[in-house]
């Protein structure tokens, strides 16, 4: 059966969810071969190994955090050459994006980006995808060379499926443009104990109603009661009052969660861009004409300063 | 010395208006109005800003690259506007339809052909939003690529910028000539004055074709993209849903509702 190569996307050999996302797809379309690189490369094996991957390339060396993206692509090219793969799956980061974005170049492969469901076709993969800020679907392939497709978090289920995760130390030569760019130095994000917001089941976001920083707890304290991730709007981040990497929206992180609750938001095309493929939609905003309540599911009209701290009691009551 | 910025500039449907796929599966760009990306507005005013702030060491000169229809004249006059000094607009009938890999190409040769130092992109344009070119752009020229910065700096021949990444925080470096693109945190961009609307009137615009470019046809277009797009179809409304108004219970109403869905 024909290799699929699955970039994998780790943070010091932890598996994020969204490359045991990608192995599902790939069992759709052949054997996945995992490439796991950087430092702690093979602490991936075993969460691999358990989601599908026959074999498993690793390497490490200094280049991958130094230096951005290029070894990276010399490293998956390396790949690409040993295993003659039917399609390449990256997850849709930043980086999975641009490493796959140069690799299709070097390949002369098509690209496809932000993928929300991969099939096999008779003509090679099939990807779906989701645009002009999800009011169309599109289905596309590649016409040349080997698919190379990013796909995005929650776009396919976690499925357990044991293989073999042979290991083997992919040999990388970096090219003399793989030190172009250098990282000089890196902080990492402190983690705020809630839930990855792209990988959240449940999102409770925030926008300009909440009118403050200081009164993104109430946000908060209704996500923490349903375990959920919590967002902001850009007017909310603009404003000062939430990080940007909580941003839903086009320019910010894009959701699909099994329930998204959106508390004074307007509902702009651009955060609707972010967030119209969520299952289920809340919204609690004063202005009944709010263009946010053409998505919902259920909306409230009200003030959120009285609805929202209601419903966190109310769900903590039920939750006993 | 001197600086040669090129900023790539995207002529794109407004986001606001009613998106569509004409027969073909491409872009509708007749139906819906047009404007500068957005999101390219960023690039623009970063570029205005390294300008300015290299003015003393020497000539900084900015110039404004689209690919794209007649109209997407537009997209430069307002780039210039802003402040730009040239315009170079690549037009031909043979480039509808071109995807990613096309329009890098054609940008790759218009950018060699004009002269460059600095690449400025927006992170991702708002029609495709792919957010890929710029890598793409950095591959094609083989220089480095500075990508995703919320913060850009030159000096001394060296671009800095601060890359806010979804597990890190990076500050990256690299020597001109280099890509960079920039994301909206990297500050807000300015509206063009009254005079640089009447000034922008008289700055150069450049037309390239295929041709000028050496670029063959059959590289570009629908029928040179290494993509295809077989089906476009209109997710459906969704369903209506119940809207209360709050007179006291609304939380209360809310969370039967989470229940009933299983939610609590
Ligand atoms: C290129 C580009 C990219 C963009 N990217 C993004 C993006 O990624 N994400 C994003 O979100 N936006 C993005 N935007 C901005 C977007 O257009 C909107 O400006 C933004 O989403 C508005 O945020 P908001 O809904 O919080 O604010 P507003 O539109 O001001 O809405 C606030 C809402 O709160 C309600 N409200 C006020 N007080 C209360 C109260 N006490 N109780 C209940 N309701 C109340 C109001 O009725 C109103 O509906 C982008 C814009 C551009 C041009
Ligand atoms: N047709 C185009 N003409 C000029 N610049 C473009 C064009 N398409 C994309 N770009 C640039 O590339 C960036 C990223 O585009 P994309 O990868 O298509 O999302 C944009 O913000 C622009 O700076």
């Amino acid at each position: 059966m024909a290799e699929v190569l699955v970039y994998v996307d780790h943070v010091d050999g932890a598996v994020r969810k969204p490359t045991l996302e990608l192995l599902t797809l790939a069992r759709r379309i052949g054997e996945p071969v995992a490439v796991a690189l950087g430092a702690g490369a093979g602490d991936t094996v075993p969460a691999l190994a358990e989601h599908g991957a026959v074999r498993v390339l690793t390497a490490d060396a200094p280049e991958f955090a130094d230096y951005l993206v290029v070894p990276k692509v010399d490293a998956v090219q390396a790949a690409y050459d040993a295993v003659s793969p039917a399609a390449v799956l990256f997850p849709s980061s930043a980086e999975g994006k641009e490493v796959a974005a140069r690799l299709a170049v070097r390949t002369g492969s098509g690209l496809i980006t932000d993928a929300i469901d991969v099939e096999a076709g008779e003509g090679g993969p099939v990807a779906t995808q989701s645009v002009f800020a999800a009011a169309f679907t599109t289905r596309s392939r590649v016409s040349r060379g080997v698919p190379v497709i990013t796909v995005k978090p929650n776009s396919a289920p976690v499925e357990p499926a044991p293989a073999a995760g042979a290991v083997e130390a992919l040999s990388v030569t970096f090219g003399e443009k793989s030190t172009g760019t250098k990282v000089v130095s890196r902080t990492p994000r402190t983690s705020t104990g809630r839930p990855e917001l792209t990988e959240a089941a449940i999102v409770v976001s925030g926008g300009r109603g909440v009118n403050g920083a200081e009164n993104f707890a109430i946000i908060e304290a209704l996500a923490d009661s349903l375990g959920a991730a919590v967002g902001a709007s850009r007017a909310a981040v603009d404003a000062g009052w939430y990080p940007h990497a909580s941003q839903v929206g086009q320019t910010g992180k894009s959701v699909s969660p099994q329930l998204y609750i959106a508390s004074g938001i307007s509902g702009a095309i651009q955060h609707r861009a972010g967030m119209q493929t969520s299952k289920t939609i809340v919204a609690v905003n004063k202005d009944a004409e709010a263009p946010i309540f053409d998505l919902v599911d259920y909306g409230v009209v009200g003030d959120l300063f009285e609805v929202v701290p209601q419903l966190t009691e109310e769900i903590k009551t039920r939750k006993g | 010395m001197s600086l040669r910025i090129v900023v790539c500039v995207k002529y794109v449907p407004d986001a606001t208006g009613d998106r569509h796929f004409a027969d073909d599966l491409t872009v509708d760009r007749d139906d819906v109005d047009g404007l500068l990306s957005e999101l390219d507005e960023y690039a623009v005013e970063q570029a205005l800003q390294i300008a300015d702030d290299f003015d003393g060491d020497g000539d900084a000169e900015i110039t404004v690259l689209t690919v794209g229809p007649e109209d997407a004249k537009d997209a430069l006059r307002k780039a210039l506007s802003m402040g730009a000094d040239k315009a170079v607009h690549v037009e031909d009938d043979d480039l509808h339809g071109t995807d990613v890999m096309g329009t890098s190409l054609v940008l790759a040769k218009a950018i060699e052909k004009t002269g460059y130092d600095l690449v400025i992109c927006g992170m991702a344009s708002t029609d495709g939003t792919m957010g890929v070119l710029p890598a793409i752009l950095a591959e094609r020229l083989g220089v480095p690529q500075v990508t995703l910065l919320s913060e850009v700096s030159v000096e001394d021949g060296t671009v800095k910028g601060r890359r806010d990444g979804d597990t890190a925080s990076e500050l990256l470096e690299a020597s001109l000539p280099a890509v960079v693109s920039v994301t909206d945190q990297s500050g807000e961009a300015r509206y063009p004055s009254f005079k640089g609307i009447m000034a922008a009137k008289k700055k150069p615009v450049q037309s390239l074709d295929l041709e000028d470019l050496e670029i063959d046809a059959d590289e570009v277009g629908l029928a040179g993209a290494w993509t295809a797009v077989d089906s476009a179809a209109e997710r459906p409304a969704r369903t209506a849903g119940t809207i209360v108004k709050d007179e006291g219970e609304g939380g209360k109403r809310l969370a039967e509702f989470l229940a009933s869905q299983k939610f609590i």
